[in-house]
């Protein structure tokens, strides 16, 4: 009878007294310490729990080690976690050589004098998409490199649409998209799913109806923007879209529509490998905008980071070790295996004539934007909490689509 | 029933130790002289505990009222030199919208919580304690509940009341009930996380309560039955009375431990929708670890609003002991 209570009380010792999670966390990341000590030893910490020390991922961490000549010592943690731990690592003094990070986040660690600049590293990011390498950058400095992108485009059934009577060659923008979940429903199928969970998930699956209405990040109550939330709450009303939207992750909303009954389903690169599982005929389609055209999705994928160390000589190898992650051959297989899309076109168009399916994607990338590009950096995360409640708060239906934003733009300034 | 011994021993330890210290010196001053060196044992003995204390409990407590008392941003959390600023966190915590919804929700989520649990638990306790067949196989499926991870029990609770493919709402489908969304509306996302709870919570209730029907001895029920009591009467005058002390206990504990109740919340709704069961656990935890820029400060002010809370019913529990002990 102890344990239950134990652990109880264990979890609520972590939640509320974050300094549990300090003591916690310094003897976690103590083994760090005989990086100092040992000199040839650099550590890596990236957000790929997934790959463990067979894989190829692991294999070229190690092989780039070898490049650099010094030992590489890794640890993957889950990416939700990845923010916090960087963090309190820097606080105690024992930060990694080389964080490999998710892209909204640099600009928080870049906020709290946790990376370095590419004045001080010396990264070389004169290859990399502009619009990609702007989630990294703030007040002119750059503070990393992507690895990959990922973004969010619209998955469908081809027959479901077929039996419903939609040709997909019609959706070109909202109108015509609600018109075919308005017929995919009276055929009796189910029509769009996605994920408007209250986390930042929530916020990057609802970003491209947003950003598609003309909406700005710093203007949550415009015109656009309720226009772009009443779309979402105008299907969930019709039973165009499910309500358990509301607590779908990403992962979830995948698995209503691997279920084969859906007709769209918002979701990301990463899914592409499931898609092909999945036993239907598929297409991919980038989301429209408002009025027509493809609206801008949020990139997604991770940035390479050089944390500041107290021995500046450091960098020197950590940027080996980044340039040997980020270039050529390498790259190429590693968002191969990451299924992302490479930042830089050389390698883009390797992958597209490797595989034609990441077409779309490829397009997708190009025209995608950071959540935390155009300055906004660590404005972003305030305003995208108050987004996503916004979206909560007005699909379960506690607040107009009007009032709920108004709410959400007074608090996040 | 290591539970209810727990907290006791904890202190009893320091006292005992304590009195371990102060023996030897009284008697060195009384008696003839011996070497310092029980005493400088008696302190050794004394050390692991101290250390483990003030590591473990004085440290953290400490860094976490001073995170409350800081205006810390990112920047000053690495760099170690956030402003003291009194109790603005704590200002800004009351004045915040949050605030009066997370406290009802808190207020509701542990009271109800704690009345089913409890009543289930007793009539289980007592269904169980009549030794039928099978009672002990039955009574150790009952502990399932309890063995289960947290996190695989919120998971399933969460896939059960899922409002498009929940087995829960295709139960009610199959006796002609509309779909409700409990997870996804405002008006039910509390109350399934607070059925949820009571399921997980049950066990505790059961196992203590019936461990202390066992302690009632039989001849009083043999005596109020020649009275002629009925069952009911005899549950009333002889058993609820009897099992009062341990009810005490298993309502004290039960009340720490679901005040502060976070994982089945946080994995079933985050809160949400639109804060509709959000509780100081998951409020607190939001605010410290839930958005990618931390709001440190805050957030520990939250928790230490919980600790606080945690501290006044932990007393509460240890004046309960002593009068027990006394009486």
């Amino acid at each position: 009878m102890n344990s239950t209570s134990r652990r109880r009380r264990l979890t609520a010792a972590t939640v509320t007294a974050l300094a549990v999670a300090v003591s916690a966390c310094s003897t976690g990341s103590g083994s760090t310490d005989t990086k100092g000590a040992g000199g040839g030893t650099y550590t890596i910490w990236d957000p790929y729990p997934q790959f463990d020390k067979g894989s190829d991922w692991a294999k070229l961490l190690d092989q780039c080690g070898t490049k650099a000549k010094v030992k590489v010592k890794r640890t993957a943690f889950d990416t939700s976690d990845l923010g916090n731990k960087t963090l309190l690592a820097a606080q105690q003094g024992n930060s990694p050589d080389v964080l490999i990070v998710d892209n909204p986040v640099v600009s928080t660690l870049a906020e709290a004098g946790v990376l370095t600049t590419t004045d001080d590293n010396k990264l070389d990011t004169s290859k990399v998409d502009p619009n990609l390498l702007a989630a990294g950058q703030s007040g002119g400095k750059i503070y990393g490199t992507p690895i990959g992108a990922n973004t969010l485009a619209l998955y469908y059934n081809k027959e479901v649409l077929q039996k419903a009577g939609v040709d997909i060659a019609s959706v070109k923008d909202w109108t015509s998209l609600t018109a075919a979940l308005a017929k995919v429903k009276k055929a009796g199928k189910k029509g769009i799913t996605f994920s408007a969970i209250g986390t930042e998930e929530g916020s990057f699956q609802f970003l491209p109806w947003f950003w598609g209405s003309g909406a700005k990040l710093t203007e949550l109550d415009s015109a656009q923007a309720v226009s772009a939330l009443s779309l979402w709450k105008d299907w969930l009303k019709s039973g165009y879209a499910p309500n358990s939207v509301l607590n779908n992750t990403q992962t979830t909303s995948w698995q209503e529509f691997a279920g084969g009954d859906y007709a769209f389903a918002e979701n990301g690169t990463w899914q592409l490998a499931n898609a092909k599982k999945a036993g239907f005929d598929y297409g991919v389609l980038p989301i429209p905008a408002d009025t027509g055209g493809n609206a801008a999705a949020p990139t997604g994928g991770e940035f390479v980071t050089v944390p500041v160390q107290k021995d500046t000589g450091r960098y020197a190898t950590a940027q080996k070790l980044v340039t040997c992650l980020t270039s050529g051959d390498n790259l190429y297989n590693t968002d191969t295996t990451l299924s992302y899309v490479a930042p830089d076109g050389e390698v883009q168009d390797k992958q597209v004539a490797a595989n034609a399916d990441l077409k779309p994607w490829v397009d997708a990338v190009k025209a995608a934007k950071g959540r935390t590009s155009d300055d906004l950096g660590t404005k972003y995360p305030k305003i995208s909490e108050q987004m996503w409640k916004a979206v909560q708060s007005a699909l379960s239906g506690s607040k107009s689509p009007k009032d709920a934003l108004s709410e959400a733009q007074s608090a996040a300034k | 029933m290591n539970h209810t011994t727990q907290l006791p021993d904890h202190r009893s330890e320091g006292v005992r130790n304590g009195a371990a210290a102060a023996t030897p010196h009284s008697a060195r001053s009384t008696e003839r002289r011996r070497p310092a060196s029980p005493q400088w044992a008696a302190w050794a003995f004394l050390t692991p505990v101290t250390l483990y204390l003030l590591l473990f409990y004085a440290y953290p407590l400490y860094r976490n009222l001073d995170l409350s008392l800081r205006d810390y941003t990112v920047r000053s959390f690495v760099q170690g030199d956030a402003p003291f600023t009194g109790l603005a966190n704590y200002r800004e915590v009351f004045a915040d919208p949050v605030f009066a919804p997370a406290l009802l929700h808190t207020a509701v989520f542990t009271a109800v919580c704690l009345v089913f649990q409890y009543a289930i638990g007793l009539a289980l306790a007592v269904f169980f304690h009549q030794n039928f067949r099978l009672s002990a196989t039955l009574r150790a499926l009952f502990l399932v509940p309890w063995l289960l991870p947290l996190i695989v029990s919120a998971s399933t609770w969460s896939w059960m009341l899922n409002s498009e493919s929940g087995v829960v709402n295709a139960a009610l489908h199959a006796i002609g009930i509309g779909p409700v969304n409990w997870l996804t509306s405002p008006s039910w996302s509390l109350t399934s996380v607070i059925i949820a709870n009571i399921w997980i919570g049950v066990p505790f209730n059961l196992v203590v309560l019936h461990s202390g029907l066992q302690s009632i001895p039989a001849s009083l029920y043999e005596a109020a039955a020649i009275d002629g009591a009925n069952a009911w009467q005899r549950f009333w005058r002889v058993t609820f009375p009897l099992l009062r002390p341990v009810s005490a206990i298993t309502l004290l504990l039960g009340l720490i431990y679901t005040l502060k109740v976070f994982d089945i919340i946080w994995i079933m709704t985050k809160g949400g929708p639109a804060d509709s069961s959000t509780t100081f656990a998951t409020w607190s935890y939001r605010l410290g670890f839930g958005n990618l820029l931390p709001a440190f400060g805050p957030g520990a002010a939250v928790g230490n609003l919980l600790v606080v809370a945690a501290l006044v019913f932990g007393l509460v529990y240890v004046r309960v002991q002593r009068k027990q002990a006394l009486s």
